[in-house]
């Protein structure tokens, strides 16, 4: 303990040297940027801002990197919330209450919430990665092929559980969301399915244009020629702060995100997206008010948002105590790492303690800095909701094509986007939710890939899944999920009572 | 016909289609799941999805109760975007969008000229210094370097 708390210290004297503390503000401001376009976010901030780190030393490379991932992270959730455009999955449970607490006049205190959040849960998840990281990262190890695909088919049960419609619609949109990333390349064989010639489709779907084209044109096809379009919202400067009442609700919920998303984060594969919608579900299954969520209900901002940040300091656990990343952030930031002749693994905290600790400390930093940084942005972004919707509505679709366009540089992508926004535009019509064919088509691939990797390794048994005991507990919560869902159904035709006609009861 | 029983045919049909189309690869067996394996599964699956929310979608509202009253003004969205998708890499970005959003505050909208030129200049051409110039994301200049 004593001697973590002095090679923090070290860490400290590396990470507020001026020059580092100045890169760490760069990261911060562009990853904030970065993340408010729709499409561009870290991982496509951190790999055209790279080469501009080679001619810095390896402390400064990495801190400036690391503020691009976590200010992206956040600045995500600002179009969320003002917008409904989820500038990637992560961001796909902000936009939900996020958006309605902008349409209720609240965007001011959604976005303090999302940034005093993402702050706690920052630095509460360093100081858990300063201690846990290797115990923790040799039980993220743990987690092969049959743990992952239990943990997936866990995390999508829990999203139909907990949403706000019934569990069976929510299973059936999951299901379509599984199917459309079904498209593409199939990784065992190379087949390639459902692409109909189009050789884009190769990758498979995006989930940029879906969740972008699901959320944001959906809306706009929705809400465009209303007879009465969405109020211009004239915020004022005491409604830019929470109350304490909002404050109140935000606490908990910072606090079960921060956990959540912390300890799914360390799980390697896209677990921070899982990690958000388990932390909604929850929120929504604790709350008292449960049919607040979906209408701007502040919990479910505050525990998705935490959960997200949290998970960025997760995904670094393996990162630093093994060397292995475990999202394709982290693979750039050991990339990154190696450019500068650093070798991460095991060893690094002993051969390199002043780069291992400089970088932690400088987690605290960028957090504060994060927060710096965007309390008084949450005055200038509000102020977009000032411009009259038949003008913000062209601005949004023109920010929209152009970040799902850059992704990739692709017209597809485009299409794609149109597509699936008609399709929210139908299942909104329909009282679909459309999330869990966000969540469904980012975990199809590895979904798959688990399974018959699985299969492989215990040569086409089923049992696999049962008989290592990390699979077997997340089935068993599944299996509990699914009964409870259930039980109303049973208790009602169980129950005589409710067979009889309304006189008798009395 | 109520909303959930129009989304459950819908959804059957979609599964229908999907386990069709699979037929091109193989299936493999359960113990070795080929590249049609998870689809098909998936496909089952939303078949029975579908079925259940059809059967149980008897006290939904009705699709005549559903409000289509934005459909004009949606279709005319749409085709904007269509054209914003068809025009992008043939006309080039900023053309493209200036159409674009000239078409949506001026035509479709009806704010005036001076507002909808104003904001079709800056986000045609601001957001393409922004991005282009500035942040060096490539965006596709057309035949007349546009």
């Amino acid at each position: 303990m004593l001697e973590t708390l002095q090679n923090l210290g070290l860490g400290f004297s590396v990470a507020l040297a001026p020059h580092v503390l100045w890169y760490g503000f760069i990261g911060c401001l562009v990853g904030t940027l970065v993340g408010v376009l729709p499409g561009v976010g870290p991982l496509a901030g951190i790999s055209l801002l790279l080469p501009a780190t080679y001619g810095l030393d390896a402390t400064s490379a990495l801190v400036m990197l690391a503020g691009i991932y976590y200010g992206a992270m956040y600045g995500g959730s600002t179009t969320s919330i003002l917008m409904r455009i989820p500038g990637e999955a992560a961001s796909v449970m902000t936009c939900i209450d996020g958006y309605a607490m902008a349409r209720k006049g609240r965007a001011g205190p959604a976005l303090a919430i999302a940034a005093v959040g993402s702050y706690i849960a920052g630095t509460v998840s360093v100081v858990l990665l300063m201690f846990l990281a290797p115990p923790l990262a040799a039980f993220a190890l743990r987690f092969g092929p049959p743990e992952y695909f239990s943990l997936l088919l866990l995390g999508l049960l829990v999203l139909a559980y907990m949403n706000s419609g019934s569990m069976l619609k929510g299973l059936a949109m999951a299901a379509l969301g599984l199917l459309l990333g079904m498209i593409g390349i199939d990784q065992m064989s190379g087949y390639f399915r459902f692409a109909y010639g189009i050789a884009e489709l190769g990758d498979g779907i995006g989930v940029v244009p879906v969740a972008v084209g699901l959320f944001g044109l959906a809306e706009i096809l929705l809400t465009a020629g209303m007879a009465n379009p969405p109020e211009v919202i004239r915020p004022k400067l005491r409604d830019l702060l929470p109350s304490r009442q909002e404050w109140r609700e935000a606490n908990w919920p910072i606090w079960r995100g921060t956990v959540i998303g912390f300890l799914i984060g360390i799980i390697p594969g896209s677990a921070h997206v899982i990690s958000t919608f388990v932390s909604y579900a929850v929120e929504r299954k604790v709350s008292k008010h449960p049919e607040e969520f979906g209408r701007g209900a502040v919990a479910g901002v505050a525990g998705p948002e935490s959960a997200n940040n949290a998970a960025t300091s997760g995904a670094f656990v393996p990162m630093l105590a093994l060397g292995v990343p475990g999202v394709p952030v982290a693979a750039l930031l050991l990339a990154a790492m190696m450019v500068h002749g650093v070798t991460p693994g095991p060893l690094l905290i002993h051969q390199d303690p002043k780069l291992f600790w400089g970088f932690i400390a400088s987690m605290y930093v960028g957090n504060v800095i994060l927060l710096i940084l965007n309390l008084p942005l949450v005055g200038l972004f509000v102020n977009l909701l000032r411009v009259p919707y038949p003008v913000m509505y062209p601005i949004i679709l023109v920010c929209s094509i152009l970040g799902v366009y850059a992704v990739n540089s692709s017209v597809v992508d485009v299409w794609i986007m149109l597509a699936t926004g008609v399709l929210g535009y139908v299942l909104r019509k329909l009282d679909f939710e459309t999330a869990p064919i966000v969540l469904g088509l980012v975990l199809a691939p590895m979904m798959e890939l688990s399974l018959r990797q699985s299969l492989a390794m215990s040569a086409g048994s089923y049992l696999i899944f049962v008989t290592r005991p990390i699979s077997l507990v997340l089935l068993g919560v599944g299996v509990v999920l699914v009964v409870l869902a259930l039980r109303p159904l049973i208790t009602r035709s169980l129950d005589w009572r409710s067979r009889l006609p309304a006189e008798s009861e009395s | 016909m109520t909303t959930d029983r129009l989304a459950g045919a819908t959804l059957v049909l979609m599964g229908i289609v999907t386990i069709w189309q699979s037929r091109a690869f193989p299936l493999g067996s359960l113990r070795r799941p080929g590249p049609a394996y998870m689809p098909v599964v998936l496909a089952i699956l939303l078949i029975a999805f579908g079925v259940a929310v059809y059967v149980m979608g008897s006290r939904a509202r009705g699709v005549a109760e559903v409000g289509w009253h934005e459909w004009r003004h949606a279709i005319a969205i749409f085709t904007a975007c269509a054209f914003a998708a068809w025009g992008l890499e043939r006309l080039g970005y900023r053309i493209t969008m200036a159409v674009v959003v000239a078409f949506l505050i001026l035509a479709l909208e009806r704010k005036g000229w001076v507002l909808g030129l104003a904001v079709t200049i800056v986000m045609a051409w601001g957001s393409f210094y922004v991005f282009d110039t500035l942040l060096r994301v490539p965006l596709p200049r057309g035949p007349f370097g546009l």
